[in-house]
């Protein structure tokens, strides 16, 4: 225990988790105890509990945008409402700043939600006798701004998220866009440093869902935001994804960036969940370059090290000679050649060089 | 796959053996069983006959040695020790009358509120301390413009029309009598209907106490509620409103509940996350999201205060249920009729007002002048203004005789009650011989020996016949259960009006349901007719159920013709309306199916629309019971000779608190008891069907 306060001092991560559960049943906290922190999903099932979260342990630091993955049931939701608390943790400790979230008091706990915490929901979970301004400045009144003040700053989110001109309109008078747009907004507004999103899109049909995630990341680049984000469309975590936790009947099977999740698979589950993941959608130009050879003659085009594969595939694949590669000082690190692309697109799923 | 779920061959089968096994059973039971009394076979002795007299005392010591205190007495200058409960029932008795004094004074004038604050004195000696009415065009003018800002012209007339029929026919002071007292009874039991429904959403435990006691409350008869509360609050208006308040307050609990539970998990987890507190939580976020079914509970208490302002005029309760019942005690029935088309219409109005203001949005941000946002406001001061003005210049018109711009005195109006006595006597003389045809053939063919049946039944042979059906049915807990509730029965001194009850109860039910179902499914052809029927049985749903005995006693006289009559107009209504809407609820792409594999018209109904919406249709039955049952205990009032009638005699006797109670609950066992099996057999057939 002292051992991690000291950690938690050293460097402090916006969110932390250490050794959570969340066991559903009557007599959860005592089949938890003589488990020992080894918990068999199967087992408890049997016995009329049902594991929600085991064991899981992770920090998510300042700016970092973690998405959770994983098949139906498997505890994302779960995981997400133990870091904000609307269900209490079986085990485990829960750091927010540091704070310790489980011992907090309820007053705490509000103070905390109104001023540092937004989550958006599944179902856009919208005040349905409310105006989509109202939604938005909700949580602000309920915080004890003025309605001057609140509306004013409703107005700004309703601009933010592009619905201006809704502002009087019901949810019910919503498309389901629109609705989610309002919720995001609604999450915003009391500027969180955190933010939670819990299959923000998957309720949208697949372009008004692409549209939401550019805005999401045109969002994201303006506000930087800590953000717990779940998921399970692979396409989307790879495109919001600093790093990917991928869980299976509450256990994080792996946590790690979208391309070592992809190349270094930590168990059989999560390899058979990536394997069919586009290569060149995760791979950076990066892991297909090689060292720089003066011999060689290169073209004028010049990619980033850091670009992902598929986004530059097509001009690299265009030209006669190989591309120089650039960090992002702009300096020539490496080469990469067609060959290495090719491969990483249409080749098999054996080793890259 | 559609023949597969609604039939289950092989189960059909062993369950119709075994219902024929069990009636072989009790028609051996009936046969061999000989009706003696001493037979404990054919009844059971009264064992729990002394429940009454527990009750009887229990009340007595609560009320008058139970717990004594010191209450200071003004006049002896003395304090003195009374009990504590008699001194409460005291207290809230002078406050309800004085807070139903005042609502009453504001719209009709008077000087005892005044007199609260001054004294007796004081008012005689000065002819100006006298609290002025509202000219009753003010009033009236006040309706049309709030069921206008409400809805619409459409509700405008109505209201419009309404209160100058009252006003016009003279039946102002009974009916804004009856108003007052619902306009002080509904917040009330709006704001307990309220409070517990947050409580039991809130503590499971509070939940699970309060719900038996709900679903006996609803099927107790109205009746039994007045004797208890005569006993504790004594007679008039404040007891009349008591008894209100404890009928019109379940409903109101139950639809609360229903509504925050509705409530999704994610919008108060939204709330949660918003950062509200328990108190935010409940009044920003629960409340206005559960508001629709919270507000559909509102207009269940409005409308069941009104029915029971009306009944309660039995223990003193002033205004037009009082009056209705010396015109039907007098066989006044021209007068009957006007009197009972006024409650008719406060009701309607009434029922239409609260739902369209449930139904009412309000815009908060349309950008409003100040007179634009108060302009209703300031219509209304303006209608005020008028009336009063034209109730004076009045005074100069109706010099000699009564301001009739004022204020029409009771019985001063118009009044076609003459006609309508002739219209009735009419009817009477020309078709009596085809009425009095029917009714004695009725009677002697068809209701003498169904009852004569029933009370030739062994009380073993019932109790194994219902509880053998509980069993087919739902399993021994079934079983169990009703034979709990039949037990109870069998155990008082009343089996044998219990019996009466059962017979005019099955009677009734059997013919509404075979009336609903079949008015039901033709209606439920097409979606005009459906409406129609619909909105037909929401209007006759608003009646209070005395109204239905005046037609009917016009018609029948003072029979058990008359009450079963009512009952079944009365009951056929949820049937019909259950039938409709379980029809019109089956999924269209069965409808499809059927027609893919086939099947005519004919065929798609008997085999996909009636057995799919067979569940929704036993609820519909299921209602038809308890409607069946509350109306049967309230035509004790023309004559029978069942458990009614001795609560009604409870009524009348100063220890009638053990009686009624203990009558009031057999009547809510027989219920109970259909309930049981009725309820069971539906979710299981919901089960099957894989509907919810
Ligand atoms: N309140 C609850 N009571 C009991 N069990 C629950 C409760 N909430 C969730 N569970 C169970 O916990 C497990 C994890 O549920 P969770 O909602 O976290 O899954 P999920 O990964 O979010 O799934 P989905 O993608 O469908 O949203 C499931 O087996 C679920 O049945
Ligand atoms: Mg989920």
């Amino acid at each position: 225990m002292s051992s991690l306060a000291e950690a938690t001092q050293t460097k402090q991560s916006v969110i932390q988790c250490d050794s959570v559960y969340k066991i559903f049943g009557e007599n959860a906290k005592k089949m938890l105890q003589s488990a020992n922190g080894n918990v068999d999903a199967k087992s408890f099932q049997e016995a009329g509990c049902i594991v929600g979260v085991n064991n899981a342990s992770f920090e998510v630091q300042e700016g970092d945008l973690l998405v959770v993955m994983g098949l139906s049931g498997s505890g994302k939701s779960t995981l997400l409402r133990c870091i904000s608390r609307l269900t209490d943790a079986t085990a485990g400790n829960i750091f927010i700043d540091g704070e310790d979230l489980l011992a907090m008091s309820n007053k705490k706990l509000i103070e905390l939600r109104r001023n540092k915490m937004g989550m958006v929901f599944q179902s856009f979970a919208l005040l349905p006798h409310k105006t989509v301004l109202e939604n938005i400045a909700f949580p602000l009144q309920v915080k004890g701004s003025s309605t001057g003040d609140s509306i004013k700053r409703a107005k700004d989110m309703v601009d933010l998220v592009g619905l201006d001109g809704r502002e009087n309109y019901f949810p019910r008078e919503l498309s389901g866009g629109q609705q989610q747009r309002v919720g995001i907004a609604r999450s915003l507004a009391v500027e969180p440093d955190i933010w939670f999103l819990d299959e923000p899109f998957s309720a949208l049909d697949p372009l008004i869902r692409k549209e939401m995630q550019d805005e999401f990341l045109r969002l994201q680049g303006v506000l930087n935001k800590t953000i717990l984000f779940v998921t399970h469309d692979f396409d989307e975590a790879l495109r919001l994804a600093d790093r990917i936790a991928i869980m299976k009947e509450g256990i994080i099977e792996q946590l790690d960036t979208p391309a070592n999740i992809v190349l270094n698979p930590a168990t059989e589950y999560v390899r058979k969940f990536t394997e069919d993941v586009p290569r060149e959608k995760v791979l950076k130009i990066e892991s297909v370059m090689d060292p720089i050879d003066s011999s060689e003659e290169l073209s004028d085009l010049q990619v980033s090290k850091d670009a992902i594969i598929e986004t530059v595939a097509e001009v690299v694949l265009n030209q006669q000679k190989p591309v120089a590669v650039t960090d992002s000082n702009n300096k020539v690190v490496g080469v990469v050649h067609r060959s290495h692309v090719i491969k990483v697109l249409f080749g098999s799923r054996g080793p890259l060089k | 796959m559609i023949n597969h779920k609604i039939m289950d061959y092989s189960s059909k089968h062993s369950k119709l053996l075994q219902f024929i096994f069990l009636l072989v059973v009790f028609l051996l039971l009936c046969q061999f069983i000989t009706p003696s009394e001493n037979n404990f076979l054919w009844r059971f002795p009264s064992l729990i006959a002394g429940l009454p007299y527990l009750i009887n005392d229990s009340a007595e010591y609560l009320m008058f040695d139970w717990w004594p205190i010191e209450v200071y007495d003004p006049e002896i200058e003395e304090f003195e020790e009374k009990p504590l409960i008699q001194q409460v029932t005291r207290a809230i008795s002078a406050s309800i009358l004085f807070i139903i004094g005042l609502i009453r004074e504001i719209i009709l004038g008077g000087v005892k509120t005044i007199v609260i604050f001054t004294s007796w004195d004081f008012v005689s000696e000065n002819k100006w301390a006298r609290w002025p009415a509202l000219p009753w065009t003010v009033v009236a003018s006040g309706a049309i413009l709030l069921g206008y800002k409400l809805q619409g012209k459409g509700l405008a007339m109505l209201a419009g029309f309404s209160t100058i029929y009252i006003a016009v026919f003279g039946q102002w002071e009974p009916s804004m009598q009856t108003l007052s007292l619902v306009l002080f009874a509904a917040p009330v039991s709006f704001i307990l209907g309220l409070s517990l429904g947050i409580w039991a959403y809130k503590n499971r435990k509070v939940e699970l106490t309060l719900n038996p006691f709900l679903n006996v409350m609803q099927i107790v008869p109205q009746f039994s509620y007045l004797v208890p509360v005569m006993v504790f609050f004594g007679i008039g208006d404040h007891a009349g409103a008591i008894a209100t308040i404890i009928f019109a307050t379940p409903p109101m609990v139950r639809l609360t509940v229903l509504g925050l539970k509705r409530v999704s998990p994610e919008v108060l987890e939204a709330g949660m996350m918003s950062g509200c507190s328990n108190f935010q939580l409940m009044y920003k976020v629960l409340i206005p999201t559960a508001r629709r079914d919270i507000l559909i509970g509102v207009n269940q208490v409005i409308m069941q205060c009104l029915a029971m302002a009306v009944i309660a005029s039995f223990i003193g309760a002033k205004g037009l249920g009082f009056n209705l019942l010396l015109s039907l005690n007098g066989l006044r029935i021209g007068q009957a009729i006007e009197q009972g088309i006024c409650i008719v219409l406060i009701a309607v109005v009434l029922d239409r007002m609260s739902l369209a203001w449930a139904n009412k949005q309000t815009d908060y941000f349309a950008d409003l002048t100040f007179f634009k946002r108060h302009k209703y406001s300031l219509i209304f001061l303006a209608i005020v203004v008028a009336g009063i003005a034209l109730s004076y210049i009045g005074t100069f018109f109706f010099r000699e005789n009564f301001n009739y711009l004022y204020i029409v005195p009771h019985n001063k109006g118009i009044s076609i009650s003459d006609t309508l006595q002739e219209g009735v006597d009419w009817i009477w003389d020309t078709f009596f011989f085809t009425l009095k045809g029917f009714n004695i053939f009725l009677i002697q063919q068809i209701l003498m020996p169904m009852k004569a049946a029933y009370l030739s039944m062994p009380v073993v042979a019932t109790l194994s016949l219902t509880m053998g059906v509980g069993y087919i049915i739902g399993g021994i807990r079934s079983a169990v259960i009703v034979g709990g509730f039949i037990l109870f029965i069998a155990l008082t001194e009343w089996w044998d009006r219990a019996l009466i009850t059962m017979y005019l109860m099955s009677f009734a039910v059997i013919v509404s349901s075979i009336i609903g179902v079949t008015v039901g499914t033709l209606c439920a052809q097409n979606s005009y007719t459906s409406k129609f029927i619909l909105l037909v049985c929401d209007t006759f749903q608003t009646f209070p159920s005395f109204i239905y005995l005046i037609p009917v006693i016009m018609l029948f006289g003072v029979t058990d013709t008359s009450v079963l009559i009512a009952v079944i107009v009365y009951a056929t209504v949820p049937a019909t309306r259950y039938t409709v809407v379980g029809l019109r609820s089956v999924p269209p792409d069965l409808h499809d199916a059927g027609s893919m594999s086939g099947v005519n018209r004919m065929q798609r109904w008997i085999k996909i629309e009636l057995p799919m919406s067979f569940p929704h249709m036993a609820l519909g039955v299921n209602q038809t019971v308890v409607f069946a049952l509350s109306m049967i205990i309230i035509g004790a009032m023309i004559g029978t000779d069942d458990l009614g009638q001795f609560i009604l005699k409870a009524l009348s006797d100063k220890i009638g608190i053990g009686n009624g109670l203990t009558l009031g609950l057999c009547v809510a066992f027989i219920g109970l008891a259909a309930d049981q099996v009725i309820r069971t057999w539906a979710n299981e057939r919901k089960k099957i069907l894989d509907i919810s």
